[in-house]
C-alpha cells in the first residue's frame, strides 16, 4: 500500500471531479509513508471493545439469514433470532429448484467475468490513449466527455435505454455486458489516466527506440504495470456487475436471462408464503461474493485503499 | 443508429487487437510520430459506443420530454407543459421531497459514522486487520437481497422484540408507517455503505504524516483537539468527495425502497428514481417521466456544484 501514495495528490477514484480537492500544500505530505502498524504502545482496551460491538451489526442481517435459512415455517415467529430447534436443509434444495439458481448464478457468473475482462482490457487502453494525448484539445476534451457523466443520474436514460437495446436485440447477458462495460469508462477512465500518468514517459521511450508499436508498447509495458489499478478496477466493477439490480431490471426481458438479484425480485411474490425458502435463496444469491471476499479479503480491502489513496 | 451497429463491431474486435498486439511482432509502423493513428483506433470504439449507449439515450430522453409519448406508438410535440404540470403533481413534489431528506440524512450519518470507524480503526486497536475486514463486509452485499433480510427484521423481529421488551411504540412495523418508513429505509442504506466510506477514510488517515501527531502529544493536545485541529483538516479533501458522492448515491436510490417498502404506504416511500421507473415503465408516462428525469438531472448536478462549492470554501479557510 505505502508505494501508491509516491502519485501524490492525483485525482482520487470515486471523485468524479478535478482533484481541487486534495491539492494545494498537503501535496507534499501526502507522500508520506502510512502509519500504520508504526504506532508502538499497548492497544486501547476499549476501544477494542466498542469497535468489536459496532462490528456485531454488520453480522446481525447475516446471522439472521441463516438461521432463518435452516428452519421450518412452524419455527418462524417471535423475534426470529433464536437457534433453530430442527434444521431443514431442504430449504435450500427448494430454494435452488424453485428460482432456477443454477441458471440465474450461470448467467451472472458470466455477465460478471465477461464485463471484468473486457472493462479491463478496454478500460485500461482509452484511458492509456487519452492520458498520452492530454495536451491535445480532442483527447482532453474526451477525458471530460467521460468524466463528465458521471453526473448524469440513470433515471435519463433507463427508458430509453430499455427501448434501445430491446430494439436492437441487447435485452440479454451480451448487452449487460457491453452496457456495464461502456458505463463503467466514466469511473475508471479516471482512475487508470491518474494512474498512468505516474508512470514515466522514459519507459515508454525506450521501447519504441527498438520499434516497438504503441499497441506493443501498451500490452507489453504499460498494461503490466497497471496490475494494482487492475486490481482495484476489477474489484469495483465486479462487485458492480454481479449486486446490480436496476439495470438488469430495465435491460432483461428474458427471464432466463436474469441474474441472481433481479431473480430474488421476480420470485418475491412466491417466497412471501415460505420465509425460510426465501432466505436460503438469498444466502445462495449472496454466498459466492462472500466467499471470493473471505479468500481474497486483505487483497480487495488494499485494491480500494490504493485507488482511492491515487 | 449506424453508429451503433459500427460501434458494437468495434468491441467483439477489441480482445483480438489485445492478442495481435501482444503476439504478432511490432509492425514498426507506429515508430514515427508516436504512433497518433494507434492512439486514434484505441479511443474511437470506446467513443462510438459511449455516444452510443450513454449520450444517445440522454439526448433521445431530453427530446421526449417535450412529448406527449406514453413509450410507445403515436407521440406530438407539448412545448413545455410536461414541465409545468411536474411543479403542480403533488406526487412529484413529494418524491422530492422524500428523496432529498432521506439521501440528507443517509449522506450525514454514513459520513459521521464511517468517519468515526475509521478513527478508531487507525487507533491502537487489537484485531485491527479483522475489524477492518468485517466493517467492509456489507459492500459486497447486493443491496436488494440483503434489503429483503432487513424487510423481515423490521417486519416482523423488531416488533417481536419491542413487545417483549415492552415499548409500546415499536411494536407496529415502522415500515406500515407513513411518516417512519423512510427511517427503515436510512438504516439498510447507511449499513451498507458505510463499509466503502470507512475504506475511503481509512485511506484518507493513512495520508497523515505521524509526525504531526507526535507534536500535538508533545504538546499535550487531548484526542479530541488532536482530531479537530491535525487529522480532519488533512483529511478534509476526502471528506468533501465523499460528502459529494455519497449524496449523489443516495438521491438515485432504488434497490433499497424496492426491498423494503416498493415505495409504500401509498406513496410514502416513493423516491424520484422509482416514481420515474414507475410512471415510465409501468403508468404510460414515458414523455412526462423523461421531463421528470431531466429535471432530477439537474437537480443532481445542483446539489454537486453546491456542495463542492460550500465544502471547497470551508477547505480554503481551514
Amino acid at each position: 500500500m505505502s508505494t501508491q501514495t509516491i502519485g501524490g495528490a492525483g485525482p482520487r477514484p470515486g471523485a468524479g471531479l478535478p482533484p481541487e480537492g486534495t491539492d494545494g500544500p498537503r501535496r507534499s505530505l501526502l507522500r508520506r509513508r502510512p502509519r500504520e502498524g508504526e504506532d508502538a504502545g499497548p492497544a486501547n482496551p476499549w476501544l477494542t471493545a466498542l469497535l468489536v460491538v459496532l462490528a456485531l451489526t454488520v453480522f446481525v442481517p447475516l446471522y439472521f439469514a441463516v438461521v432463518t435459512a435452516l428452519k421450518t415455517p412452524a419455527q418462524l415467529g417471535g423475534t426470529g433470532f433464536g437457534l433453530p430447534t430442527e434444521i431443514r436443509w431442504a430449504n435450500f434444495s427448494d430454494a435452488w429448484r424453485l428460482t432456477d439458481f443454477p441458471r440465474a448464478a450461470l448467467n451472472s457468473a458470466v455477465i460478471t467475468a465477461g464485463t471484468l475482462v473486457l472493462t479491463l482490457l478496454t478500460n485500461s487502453m482509452v484511458a492509456y490513449a487519452i492520458s498520452r494525448n492530454m495536451h491535445r484539445r480532442g483527447y482532453k476534451a474526451l477525458f471530460f466527455y467521460f468524466i463528465s457523466a458521471l453526473f448524469v443520474p440513470f433515471p435519463i436514460l433507463m427508458l430509453p435505454i430499455a427501448k434501445q437495446t430491446a430494439i436492437l436485440g441487447l435485452d440479454n447477458q451480451v448487452g449487460l455486458i457491453l452496457l456495464y462495460t461502456v458505463y463503467g469508462l466514466s469511473f475508471n477512465v479516471f482512475v487508470y489516466v491518474a494512474y498512468i500518468r505516474s508512470i514515466p514517459i522514459e519507459l515508454e521511450e525506450a521501447a519504441r527506440m527498438d520499434g516497438a508499436s504503441t499497441w506493443t508498447v501498451f500490452w507489453r509495458i504499460i498494461f503490466p504495470l497497471l496490475s494494482p489499478m487492475n486490481a482495484t478496477v476489477g474489484i469495483i466493477t465486479c462487485v458492480w456487475a454481479w449486486n446490480d439490480f436496476l439495470l438488469p431490471l430495465v435491460i432483461v426481458s428474458d427471464p432466463g436471462a436474469a441474474t441472481l438479484p433481479l431473480q430474488q425480485y421476480v420470485f418475491q411474490s412466491q417466497f412471501s408464503q415460505n420465509y425460510p425458502v426465501a432466505f436460503a435463496s438469498y444466502l445462495m444469491a449472496m454466498l459466492p461474493l462472500l466467499v471470493v471476499y473471505a479468500v481474497a479479503q486483505r487483497w480487495v480491502i488494499s485494491g480500494v485503499t490504493r485507488g482511492s489513496v491515487k | 443508429m449506424s453508429t451503433t451497429t459500427g460501434g458494437s463491431t468495434a468491441v467483439g474486435q477489441t480482445p483480438d487487437r489485445s492478442r495481435g498486439g501482444a503476439g504478432a511482432p511490432p509492425s514498426g509502423r507506429g515508430t514515427r510520430g508516436r504512433g497518433s493513428r494507434a492512439y486514434l483506433w484505441m479511443v474511437l470504439p470506446a467513443f462510438l459506443l459511449f455516444f452510443a449507449f450513454h449520450t444517445f439515450p440522454v439526448l433521445q430522453g431530453v427530446f421526449f420530454s417535450f412529448t406527449d409519448s406514453p413509450g410507445y406508438g403515436e407521440w406530438g410535440f407539448v412545448g413545455l407543459s410536461n414541465y409545468t404540470a411536474l411543479f403542480t403533481d403533488p406526487r412529484i413534489g413529494h418524491a422530492y421531497l422524500f428523496t432529498a431528506q432521506f439521501a440528507v440524512v443517509a449522506t450525514i450519518l454514513t459520513n459521521v459514522l464511517a468517519l468515526a470507524i475509521a478513527v478508531g480503526l487507525n487507533g491502537k486497536i487489537k484485531f485491527r486487520t479483522t475489524l477492518r475486514a468485517v466493517y467492509f463486509i456489507p459492500y459486497v452485499l447486493a443491496i436488494l437481497v440483503v434489503g429483503y433480510v432487513f424487510q423481515y427484521l423490521f417486519t416482523f423481529s423488531i416488533p417481536a422484540m419491542a413487545e417483549a421488551l415492552g415499548v409500546e411504540a415499536l411494536t407496529t412495523s415502522i415500515l406500515a408507517d407513513e411518516s417512519w418508513a423512510w427511517v427503515a429505509i436510512v438504516v439498510l442504506a447507511v449499513w451498507q455503505s458505510t463499509a466503502f466510506s470507512i475504506v475511503l477514510y481509512l485511506a484518507g488517515l493513512q495520508t497523515v504524516p505521524a509526525e504531526l501527531y507526535e507534536a500535538a502529544s508533545l504538546d499535550g493536545a487531548s484526542a479530541a483537539r488532536r482530531f479537530r485541529s491535525i487529522t480532519f483538516p488533512m483529511i478534509f479533501g476526502f471528506f468533501t468527495i465523499n460528502m459529494v458522492l455519497s449524496l449523489k448515491g443516495f438521491l438515485q436510490v432504488f434497490d433499497h425502497i424496492f426491498a423494503l417498502t416498493a415505495g409504500g404506504p401509498g406513496t410514502a416511500t416513493e423516491s424520484v428514481g422509482v416514481l420515474i421507473y414507475r410512471g415510465g415503465f409501468q403508468g404510460g408516462e414515458y414523455g412526462y417521466q423523461l421531463a421528470n428525469a431531466v429535471l432530477f438531472m439537474i437537480v443532481i448536478i445542483a446539489f454537486a456544484v453546491f456542495q463542492l462549492r460550500v465544502l471547497q470554501g470551508r477547505e480554503e479557510q481551514a
